[in-house]
């Protein structure tokens, strides 16, 4: 009771700059300066973004002030808005066609990919676990360069432009599926395949019924990641293009960004930013009701799963 | 971990896992495996006379290995063309990297410790760069630091400057800026998932053996953050190591010109492809020198937690 009263006695007496100090920094307060830290990060990180967005509706050409607002630069102006230049319109449709088909490719054979490595024991397959997770520690440039290469030289009969483009974001979106199917597929452990094959299924048969249910979040995980991994991509996209009709959006924004006369890239940016979230959540809330139809039954297999590959049982 | 005997129909079974994994093998030696060959082939090749297109060479007996002497030259010889542009990616790289861990680091740690209900909020915050693209939030930046963008609009403000600055005209503050702000989120994510792990109880009893919250920091949860940090620095160096976009946009002047931008220069120019090539085989040389030396680092500090 006495040192708490000399305590207050002592802050009272603490001259204010003293007492600041003490209330930020206390260490056994709450943890001022990382919630300040914190805040910051997030403003700096999300702000610069609302700016472009902001003025992607002006209604002038600047690209750096606000000039009131308008649908100019996405509908209305006749010749440089995004739905009437064929240039912004080819790039949006080009981004949207290669992440289509990056996911339509990459999430079948990924999830191939994984199960088969993660359950089959030879010796091939180490070195497979390998070779498949090196594409992740490549830079795009490195992979860009070898894809070119490889397209121009020895694979000519695939032409540049949407083909090779597609092939190479299927080549590095891969890796990406493996990761999280394989994580998925250690946790669930071999135990219900077994369990449906002493039931009379066929492998096969086990795989698909028992197996692949399972892994759902897993799959509609890793659709979204190609998804959005694809969208994102530059510079495979750069590097395989065969001209301006092959550009997608991050190609578009690298080749006009310094020298684009006027807002329609902001809004080209802006369609393409809004497509990417209204699929992921899309995705995310399909999902969900999936899920949520299955009914109990779903729910309690997970449970039960997460039960039975508890590491701490 | 003891594996459940080979139940019946063992055999077919790995015969079903290899089908499965097949497809996915065979795609990436097409696609992955083999085009590294073709970089060497290309790198130790020739170039057609009258149309200066490469051709490669791909029997090994029979490189040329002009291309790559042109490389050495330039890394190795006093005021070498590419001698200037490895430093400088170098030194790009390792200020990036510094800075973003510093960023990423505290915010990490809050929201894995005290993010509590806020939590889900807050990492959606830190999600949404992911499905940003990274050329848009290149392009946000552009936006902020024309002339009369609203960065020089603040700092007119405040004070700090009297006349706008060009910061687009070749500033290595900007190139940085951005390097950081761009990766910054694929940092900080590993990190949060590797602090959030962190069992409390070592922390409590920390503190019940009389450190303060700064000491049990600097004395537990530091050491065991290591090899996330070591990861995380990784995982951001390596694209760096590859980038040409961030200067292009942000600066476009030969004096912040990466590795990277030579490559593409060379690749995309035309001129001298296996010159481009060989740049290439040479970085992913350095990046693998990397990777041995975050292999290593790591084991030592798993290594010292456990002895």
């Amino acid at each position: 009771m006495t040192a708490a009263a000399a305590t207050a006695e002592t802050r009272r007496a603490l001259p204010a700059a003293r007492r600041f100090r003490d209330w930020w920094s206390n260490p056994w307060g709450k943890p001022r300066f990382l919630v300040f830290f914190t805040l910051v990060y997030l403003v700096w990180s999300i702000v610069p973004i609302l700016i472009a967005i902001r003025f992607s509706f002006n209604e002038g050409r600047s690209r750096s002030t606000a000039q009131g607002w308008s649908f100019r630069w996405y509908t209305e102006d006749p010749d440089l808005s995004v739905l009437h230049d064929p240039d912004l319109s080819a790039a949006l449709l080009q981004s949207l066609r290669l992440a289509a088909l990056a996911v339509a490719i990459t999430v079948p054979l990924g999830v191939a990919l994984a199960i088969g490595l993660t359950r089959w024991r030879g010796r091939a397959a180490s070195t497979s676990r390998f070779v498949s997770l090196v594409p992740l520690v490549t830079p795009e440039i490195v992979m860009g360069v070898a894809l070119l290469l490889v397209f121009v030289h020895v694979l000519s009969f695939i032409p540049l432009g949407t083909p090779a483009q597609a092939i190479g974001h299927v080549t590095f979106s891969l890796a990406f599926v493996l990761i999280i199917v394989r994580s998925r597929l250690l946790s669930i452990g071999p135990e219900y395949e077994e369990a449906a094959q002493d039931l009379g299924a066929s492998p096969l048969q086990a795989l698909r019924l028992a197996l692949l249910p399972l892994l759902t979040p897993a799959i509609v995980a890793s659709a979204i990641i190609v998804f959005a991994i694809s969208m994102d991509d530059f510079v495979v996209s750069a590097f395989l293009s065969s001209g301006t009709t092959t550009d997608t959006v991050p190609v578009r924004i690298y080749s006009t960004g310094r020298t684009s006369p006027t807002p329609a890239l902001n809004a080209l940016a802006t369609v393409t930013l809004a497509i990417t979230l209204v699929i992921a959540a899309l995705a995310f809330g399909l999902w969900r009701f999936v899920r949520a139809a299955r009914g109990q039954t779903g729910s309690a297999i997970e449970e039960f799963a997460r039960v039975e590959t508890d590491p701490t049982r | 971990m003891a594996k459940p005997e080979r139940r019946l129909g063992g055999r077919r079974r790995e015969a079903l896992w290899a089908a499965l994994a097949l497809p996915g093998i065979v795609w990436l030696a097409l696609f992955f495996v083999v085009p590294f060959y073709v970089i060497l082939g290309v790198a130790f090749g020739t170039v057609d006379p009258t149309f200066q297109t490469p051709r490669p060479t791909w029997n090994p007996l029979d490189w040329n290995t002009q291309a790559f002497d042109f490389v050495i030259d330039g890394l190795v010889s006093r005021g070498g063309v590419f001698r200037h542009v490895f430093l400088r990616t170098l030194v790009y790289v390792a200020i990036s990297v510094v800075l973003s861990l510093a960023i990423a680091y505290p915010v990490a740690y809050f929201v894995a410790r005290f993010g509590g209900r806020w939590k889900g909020l807050l990492l959606l915050g830190l999600i949404a760069p992911f499905f940003i693209s990274y050329l848009m939030r290149m392009l946000a930046w552009i936006n902020l630091l024309q002339d009369d963008g609203w960065v020089n609009d603040v700092l007119l403000w405040i004070g700090i400057l009297d006349a706008p600055r060009n910061w687009l005209d070749g500033r290595a503050s900007s190139v940085i800026l951005g390097m950081v702000y761009g990766y910054v989120p694929f940092m900080i994510l590993p990190l949060y998932a590797f602090l959030d792990r962190i069992d409390r109880s070592l922390l409590d009893a920390a503190r019940d053996l009389g450190a303060s919250p700064l000491q049990a920091f600097r004395l537990v949860t530091l050491p065991l953050s290591v090899p996330a940090i070591l990861a995380g620095c990784v995982i951001i160096a390596l694209p760096m190591f590859g980038d040409y976009y961030t200067p292009d946009l942000l600066s476009g002047s030969p004096k912040t010109s990466l590795v990277g931008n030579q490559i593409n220069l060379y690749i995309r120019g035309g001129q001298q492809i296996p010159v481009g090539a060989a740049l290439v085989i040479v970085l992913m040389l350095l990046l693998a020198f990397l990777l041995a030396y975050y292999v290593f680092a790591t084991a030592r500090a798993q290594r010292r937690l456990s002895g």
